[in-house]
């Protein structure tokens, strides 16, 4: 297991996927940090000056913006690095003399998964915090919790490239990856939905929204990261504009329940094995 | 359990309706080398695919080593080189050969040897720490048949080994072989390149249609020899009136041929299946009853004629 986890991430650093991301992060991480420094400038010079509420406002929604635009690269990048971990190895025949080796199927699968989940973790991590203390050092702007934003964000990424780690022992590459991204739209339709649905007390697209979440928890983990990236101020709003707060995605008015957190950690170790099996199945 | 390298019986594999071999029943003895023949289709990969664990047989069942069929511990004492050969093109040719040695368990101590020992043996040790990606189809080839060398296997399976190489690889090919064979291990060669198999091979089974139709060593199997004798008309011209024509000679003269053999008769020629040293006696006989002959040529047909006579029958 430790040779193939060595391998993938190897695999990430020549095939450049490291460096590349790497660099992408510094650039929007600049850009963003620009253009709330430009925002907290332009609205300073305006009147009075902003009130430290105003600034919370402001800065918060932008991060949740830039973490929203982040979610969806992590995810992304979770979809493209598994989608061929696994079926692009069986489609170009390096598996065959990798699976003749006295080696565990399953040592395969899961040496995949820990070597992408540390590729992706380390990734949404570093550029999570890296986001964070660039905005909080221009602007004063701290949210409560950085680190389990930066942590479920990292979630959204890992989820799904399980996901497609899982579609990938059987379908190939191509197909596993355009599964996923459709998968990941549709799990964030839903929550949206299933929050409109909480506003109208429609109980058939709330009950949607939940099957959704339990099949696919990347709208949980995006609503946890929501959570830790508001200001107490903007919780207090959006508790008292209720239901109506659930139906923007971009608010969350609870953290993630301790049931929530151990479903996210259930359903990794379920698709997990599920991958698993299906590649035990799988003739070559 | 099997003193036998390899031992199968009945082994089948259907891929949904599609029957890629239908009953394979066939033994290798240790430290032969033992070439797997048949047509495109035959379900020559399909059967080493099955010996390797690679995929689950419908039918039958078999040995490996001495353990059964996809045993993981078994593989740890095969090498295999398979017909679809790829390896990682972002890693260097060192970096796959200590990847294997990894996947095949080779003590640390050995493995720096172990790798040196199989870039030399492929004539790869110049290109060691070059991308495999920047290697040609050979190269590649090479490589693969490197990684299946690596830790002195007690099998070697190598699908279509040459597949890719020049003329000089392909004799280096044989004499790899012949090597891996003489320090006591089995190779099973699969291949349709029948002389390759000829010169390297100490015994053969000729497959199609997932079963085993011939075997034997490659000289018994191509050891029909003969004589072909092209017999002239009765008297000079070639249909004289009044005098047999060449064919109506054939067909007489087959009757004394039939004395020294089994005879086969084509138009004006006779192949007669009997021993180099009966055909001055052959000759003799067929001048003494009046046959003018016209063309008497040894002839000794190859393994090649006979897999595609063999194949012929099957159909």
């Amino acid at each position: 297991m430790t040779t193939i986890l060595r391998l993938t991430i190897v695999e990430a650093a020549r095939r450049r996927l490291l460096w590349v991301l790497l660099a992408l992060t510094i650039v929007s991480v600049a850009i963003t940090t620009w253009g709330v420094a430009r925002l907290v400038d332009l609205a300073s010079a305006d009147r009075a000056g902003l009130s430290p509420l105003q600034l919370a406002l402001g800065v918060s929604q932008v991060l949740i913006l830039a973490a929203f635009m982040f979610s969806f690269v992590l995810a992304m990048t979770g979809a493209f690095l598994a989608a061929p971990a696994i079926a692009g190895d069986v489609e170009s025949g390096v598996v065959l003399a990798l699976l003749a080796r006295p080696v565990r199927r399953a040592d395969v699968v899961v040496g995949r998964w820990l070597g992408l989940a540390i590729v992706v973790g380390l990734y949404a991590l570093a550029a999570g915090l890296l986001e964070i203390a660039a905005v909080g050092a221009v602007t004063g702007y701290l949210p409560p919790n950085p680190l389990a934003a930066s942590l479920q964000l990292a979630g959204v990424g890992i989820v799904l490239m399980t996901f497609v780690l899982a579609l990938s022992t059987r379908l190939p590459a191509i197909a596993a990856g355009a599964i996923a991204v459709v998968a990941f739209g549709l799990a964030w339709m839903l929550g949206v939905l299933g929050g409109i649905g909480q506003f109208f007390g429609v109980a058939a697209l709330e009950a949607a929204a939940t099957v959704g979440r339990v099949l696919l928890p990347t709208d949980l983990l995006w609503r946890g990261t929501v959570f830790a990236l508001e200001p107490p101020a903007v919780l207090l709003g959006s508790r008292i504009a209720g239901p109506a707060a659930q139906a923007n995605p971009f608010f969350a008015l609870a953290p993630l329940s301790g049931l929530e957190v151990a479903w996210v950690g259930a359903w990794l170790a379920i698709v997990l094995v599920i991958a698993i099996v299906s590649l035990e199945r799988r003739e070559l | 359990m099997t003193d036998a390298a390899i031992d199968t019986r009945d082994l089948a594999k259907a891929w949904g309706r599609t029957v890629a071999l239908e009953a394979l029943t066939m033994r290798v003895e240790r430290g032969e080398v033992f070439g797997f023949l048949g047509p495109n289709g035959a379900g020559k990969t399909t059967a080493v695919k099955l010996l390797l664990g690679l995929a689950r047989p419908t039918g039958g069942g078999g040995t490996v080593l001495g353990a059964p069929l996809g045993d993981r511990e078994t593989r740890a004492r095969i090498g295999y080189l398979p017909e679809l050969f790829r390896y990682q093109p972002w890693l260097r040719a060192r970096e796959v050969l200590a990847l294997h040695c990894d996947l095949a368990r080779i003590p640390g101590a050995a493995r720096g040897a172990e790798i040196e020992a199989a870039l030399a043996t492929v004539n790869l040790a110049e290109r060691g720490n070059d991308l495999v990606g920047t290697f040609s189809k050979g190269m590649q080839q090479r490589l693969g048949l490197g990684v299946a060398l690596l830790g002195s296997p007690d099998l070697v399976v190598l699908d279509e080994p040459t597949s890719a190489l020049d003329p000089v690889g392909r004799t280096e090919v044989r004499s790899i072989v012949r090597a891996v064979a003489d320090r006591g291990a089995t190779v099973f060669l699969n291949s349709h390149l029948l002389g390759e198999v000829e010169r390297v091979c100490d015994r053969v089974a000729i497959v199609d249609r997932g079963r085993v139709v011939a075997a034997g060593r490659p000289d018994e199997l191509g050891a029909e020899e003969g004589v072909r004798v092209v017999v002239a008309a009765a008297s000079g011209g070639p249909r004289p009136a009044g005098g047999a024509d060449a064919v109506d000679v054939a067909a007489a003269a087959a009757e004394v041929a039939a004395r020294f053999g089994p005879v086969a008769v084509d138009g004006d020629a006779l192949r007669v299946g009997c021993p180099p040293g009966s055909v001055p006696d052959l000759v003799a006989a067929l001048v003494a009853a009046g046959v003018r002959l016209a063309e008497v040529t040894p002839v000794r047909s190859s393994l090649e004629d006979r897999f595609l006579e063999i194949v012929a029958a099957d159909r």
